[in-house]
């Protein structure tokens, strides 16, 4: 399993400069990736854009979108967005989406909620084929276009993935959940008479350091997760804040089949990826 | 701290007396609207795995509690006059009154204050009380108060059942099957002190209404089911206890806790009582609310999160099997053909919980028992003491016998030429035979050139395609003694996509060629619309599929499946979905099937006689106004009818906008239903990875063949 660390792009309170060297120091560090989140009405940055600049500054890590609402965005600039930073990072992009699980970014953009999951569908279509057959180009730098995740945990989702993606993205939690996930997406792949196998991905929240650092996060979360009432409380809970949680949800999701974690900062703190880099060496 | 409990069953006295137990300045107060002595029902059973968390949480109650146990081992399984055992099991049953008497003793030992026949109407009582617990039951008010944050559902079951005692003791927890000219009957009893059984009567709801119950007062039905079950009974008597008939209803909360109010016990969730866990998990959910109480002083938010973080993945778990073990008991009576022996053991292993080697753990004569039972009945003769595991014994349809209950699929590279298979498949198809595997069945093989899915699907529709399976299956054949199976399929409006490598039903552009299918309605917006099939064009694929029967036959394969599933084009015809024709070919079911059935008919009759036919059966197609299970029994009986021996269970993929549910084994029940409603044998797929889960479905008799998950025969390299 691979292990890669998010950029602290949807922590509000992040500069510019510090996202761009999170990037930078993240790519001499035991990181697999760059991950980043989307949400519209957030002070968070776009995800493609803030990926763009982590590609300026790195040569060797992935970039992936975990997830990118897709479903809010126009599917042809979506392909071209994707291309292009494919193309300008030199085949580093991993492409997940997914319908969101927030109605404001949809009233915000103006597009209606209901039909999200057939709109993604669609889109999926489009977007390999556009890859594929252009015009609308560039030409991705990988061959057959950007690793593309779904994700989601209805039926439908999994559906989604096994028939248009290369994998799934799971939204976080205990490993157990990640394994029933994981399950349904090899059931989904083996019904679609896929050959080999999906890809998993899996992701979870830390904040390292002092009771400050943990309090911070913990805060956080629960703002950031508010929309889902009583939820947040849960998802703080679940923050990563101990050397010790990293190692044992890093070794459980190993167990659980995953082939790529992307572990997410809840602090906007160079201090939180030296910590991270100090447990996973 | 100061806790106001409403309600003072076993979750709400527990919890009292924990609280005080971990902190006496704790201030707790339980108001219950009953009188001390009055309960309803008769005993409660505990596990060991309970006992061990009672013991851990207060060592007094605990000593008490074991002190008044009826303890037992086995399992009887009475059914069609023979009593099937099985031991090992570890149970202990109390009276439920008895329980109530010392945790209210030792809640006052300890300083709790309890108040009995005081109704609660609203949580005034409770104004200044740091935290309210709602352990006011199934029904409760608290909790119906609050709704609007908990988002309560209930599910109501589809049985009736009357929760009874009994002078007779017991030695066994007793299930006893009755049949009657209304329908089944069965009760769940057992001993829970030297002179009293818990004795709960359930049956369908169908049943009940038909044995007049739902007319009778509440003695004339306990008199009713006294005489049903006076061959156990004897000279014994049921006794009743506010003994009426109720229809059990599954409680979920989406959250157990709002502000300072919690959910404890019943009023958070149910399990169907089948598995007998309410006043376990009761329990356990006050241990783990003390303990986070404690873990987290001053953080009464933190502390209701990690209760509810620790309790709701256990009580899922324990629903989910609820909910198997309600379903069987709901449908029990599609076993009655079954041997006693496979009859129980179905019964042990319905909610999921028990599997074959946990029952060979705890009673491996039975289980032995069972493997050679089913060894007896797969070879017909009589079987060695020592049989081999359900999976390892042959299976026999008609002449051909699979030498044992693995079927492997290797395939769908999509790297065929013009139809041809190659190398590729001959490697795959090599190594699922060096596996082990009874029988391999390669990926969909195409009838014509326009039934391909892709343009690497392999085909039997030219001569040389079978010359080249021939020689193919010959080298294959080599490798061990497994029989090899042809898929024959037309993939109708899903054909013409590109190879399935990046992704499925993606159409091919200028290379494409024209789809067929009952109706001219396009599989996606990106799918061309296939045209409708005409009468000569429905001779011209039927005869497609003789000639491929035909090749086949030539080529060597042992047994030939003809796909039904999936949305391909037979499957087309028979769902709704796809298939509008206004001809006699569309229509109510019985029409809808009449041309797979004409197509069953040419390949049986061009397939030789005593080779086995097999249908990849599409038991639902996961979407409103698809066909469901119930069709696909009703199917499944007309194929058998038509020369079918055996039917593969598929679902999902008529339509992009399906909706599968992707649990544990979760084409297992359609295998189920088509095999012992539809009596044809079947074979099981979906997520099926381990020699257990196989074990389990054979002796248990929900399917006769298993298609293995490609996960394990590719970590088995």
């Amino acid at each position: 399993m691979e292990v890669g660390v998010g950029l602290p792009t949807a922590v509000p309170g992040t500069t510019g400069a510090l996202a761009v060297e999170w990037a930078r120091r993240a790519e001499q560090g035991p990181f697999a990736s760059l991950g980043v989140l989307d949400r519209v009405v957030y002070q968070s940055y776009d995800p493609f854009l803030a990926l763009a600049a982590a590609s300026a500054v790195t040569s060797r890590v992935r970039l992936v979108t975990m997830i990118v609402i897709a479903p809010l965005r126009n599917p042809v600039l979506l392909a071209k967005e994707a291309a292009s930073l494919d193309a300008l990072s030199g085949g580093r992009l991993t492409l997940g989406v997914a319908v969101g699980a927030r109605r404001d970014d949809y009233e915000a953009v103006g597009v209606d909620h209901r039909g999200r999951g057939r709109r993604l569908s669609e889109q999926l279509a489009h977007v390999r084929q556009a890859w594929e057959e252009g015009p609308v180009g560039p030409r991705p730098a990988q061959p057959d276009g950007p690793e593309l995740l779904v994700g989601g945990l209805s039926g439908q989702a999994f559906v989604r993935m096994a028939r248009y993606a290369d994998g799934y993205v799971h939204g976080g939690g205990p490993p157990r959940a990640f394994a029933g996930a994981a399950s349904r997406a090899w059931a989904a792949w083996t019904e679609a008479g896929r050959p080999g196998r999906p890809r998993l991905w899996g992701q979870a929240y830390f904040a390292l350091g002092g009771d400050d650092d943990v309090e911070q996060g913990a805060a956080y979360l629960r703002e950031y997760y508010a929309f889902t009432g009583p939820f947040a409380e849960k998802v703080a809970a679940g923050n990563l804040r101990s050397p010790r949680m990293v190692k044992d949800l890093v070794r459980g999701y190993e167990e659980a089949g995953c082939d790529h974690l992307v572990l997410l900062p809840t602090v906007a703190d160079l201090a939180q990826l030296e910590r991270l880099a100090d447990v996973l060496r | 701290m100061k806790v106001g409990i409403l309600g003072a069953g076993p979750a709400g006295l527990y919890l009292a007396l924990l609280l005080k137990k971990l902190d006496p300045g704790h201030e707790v107060r339980v108001v219950e609207r009953n009188p001390p002595g009055a309960t309803f029902g008769w005993g409660v059973v505990f596990s060991e795995e309970t006992l061990g968390a009672l013991r851990d949480a207060d060592y007094e109650t605990h000593e008490q509690i074991t002190d008044s146990f009826a303890k037992w081992g086995a399992i009887d399984v009475l059914y069609r006059g023979e009593t099937v055992r099985s031991r090992g099991h570890v149970f202990s049953g109390m009276s439920r009154k008895v329980l109530l008497e010392l945790l209210q003793r030792r809640c006052r030992e300890l300083g709790s204050v309890l108040e009995f026949e005081r109704e609660v109407a609203d949580l005034e009582p409770f104004a200044g009380c740091d935290l309210v617990v709602a352990a006011d039951g199934v029904f409760s008010t608290v909790r119906r108060r609050l709704e609007r944050h908990f988002e309560p559902s209930l599910d109501p079951h589809r049985t009736k059942y009357a929760w009874f005692g009994s002078d007779l003791v017991f030695d066994a927890f007793t299930f006893v099957f009755r049949d009657t000219e209304h329908g089944l009957f069965q009760v769940h009893a057992y001993p829970f002190d030297a002179r009293t059984s818990t004795f709960i009567v359930e049956t369908h709801e169908s049943t009940w209404r038909r044995a007049g119950l739902d007319q009778m007062s509440e003695q004339e039905s306990l008199e009713y089911c006294q005489e049903l079950f006076r061959p156990e009974l004897g000279e014994h008597r049921l006794l009743s206890n506010r003994s009426i008939w109720f229809t059990f209803e599954t409680l979920r909360n989406r959250s157990w806790h709002h502000g300072n109010v919690v959910l404890l016990g019943d009023a958070a969730h149910t399990a169907h009582f089948t598995i007998g866990s309410g006043t376990k998990l009761a329990m356990e959910d006050a241990i783990s609310l003390a303990n986070a109480l404690q873990r987290f002083p001053g953080d009464l938010e933190a502390a209701l999160t990690r209760y509810e973080l620790e309790r709701q993945p256990v009580v899922e778990r324990f629903q989910e099997a609820a909910r198997d073990s309600a379903t069987y008991f709901e449908s029990v009576s599609r076993y009655n053909r079954f041997e006693p022996v496979q009859f129980a053991f179905n019964l042990l292993t319905r909610s999921g919980r028990i599997s074959h080697l946990e029952l060979e753990r705890r009673d491996a004569r039975f289980v032995a028992a069972v493997d050679r039972w089913f060894a007896g009945a797969a070879t017909g003769q009589h079987a060695p003491m020592l049989a081999p595991p359900p999976l390892f014994t042959p299976f026999t349809l008609g002449a051909t016998t699979v030498g044992n209950r693995i079927v492997l699929s290797p395939g769908g590279e999509d790297v065929a030429v013009d139809g041809q298979p190659g190398e590729v498949h001959e490697r795959a198809i090599a190594a699922a035979v060096r596996s082990g595997a009874g029988l391999v069945l390669t990926e969909e093989v195409a009838v014509s050139a326009e039934g391909r899915t892709t343009p690497g699907t392999p085909g039997l529709y030219r001569d040389e395609h079978a010359t080249t399976w021939r020689s193919l299956l010959e080298r294959a054949r080599a490798e061990g003694p497994g029989l090899l199976g042809v898929r024959l399929a037309h993939a109708g409006r899903r054909g013409a996509t590109q190879p399935r490598r990046r992704g499925v039903d993606r159409p091919l552009r200028e290379e494409g060629w024209p789809l067929l299918a009952p109706s001219p309605l396009p599989y996606t917006p990106q799918h061309p619309a296939p045209q409708e099939l005409t009468r000569e064009g429905m001779e011209q694929v039927r005869e497609a599929y003789r000639a491929a029967a035909g090749r086949a036959a030539e080529a060597g394969f042992d047994l030939l499946v003809l796909d039904m599933a999936h949305g391909y084009l037979l499957a087309s015809f028979l769902s709704p979905l796809t298939n509008r024709r206004q001809d006699g070919y569309g229509g109510p079911l019985e029409q809808r099937l009449r041309f797979p059935l004409e197509v069953l008919d040419a390949v049986r009759a061009a397939w030789p006689s005593e080779r086995p036919l097999a249908v990849r059966l599409q038991a639902s197609d996961r979407a409103p106004g698809g066909l469901d299970i119930d069709d696909a029994v009703a199917v499944a009986g007309r194929l058998r009818g038509h020369g079918c021996d055996l039917v593969e269970v598929a679902a999902g993929w008529t339509v992009p906008w399906d909706r599968p549910d992707y649990r544990w084994l979760y084409l297992v029940p359609a295998s189920d239903r088509v095999r012992n409603e539809a009596g044809v044998p079947t074979v099981a797929a979906g997520n099926l990875t381990t020699a257990d889960e196989v074990n389990t479905i054979l002796a248990a008799g929900r399917a006769d063949l298993c298609l293995l998950d490609p996960r394990l025969h590719a970590a088995a390299g």
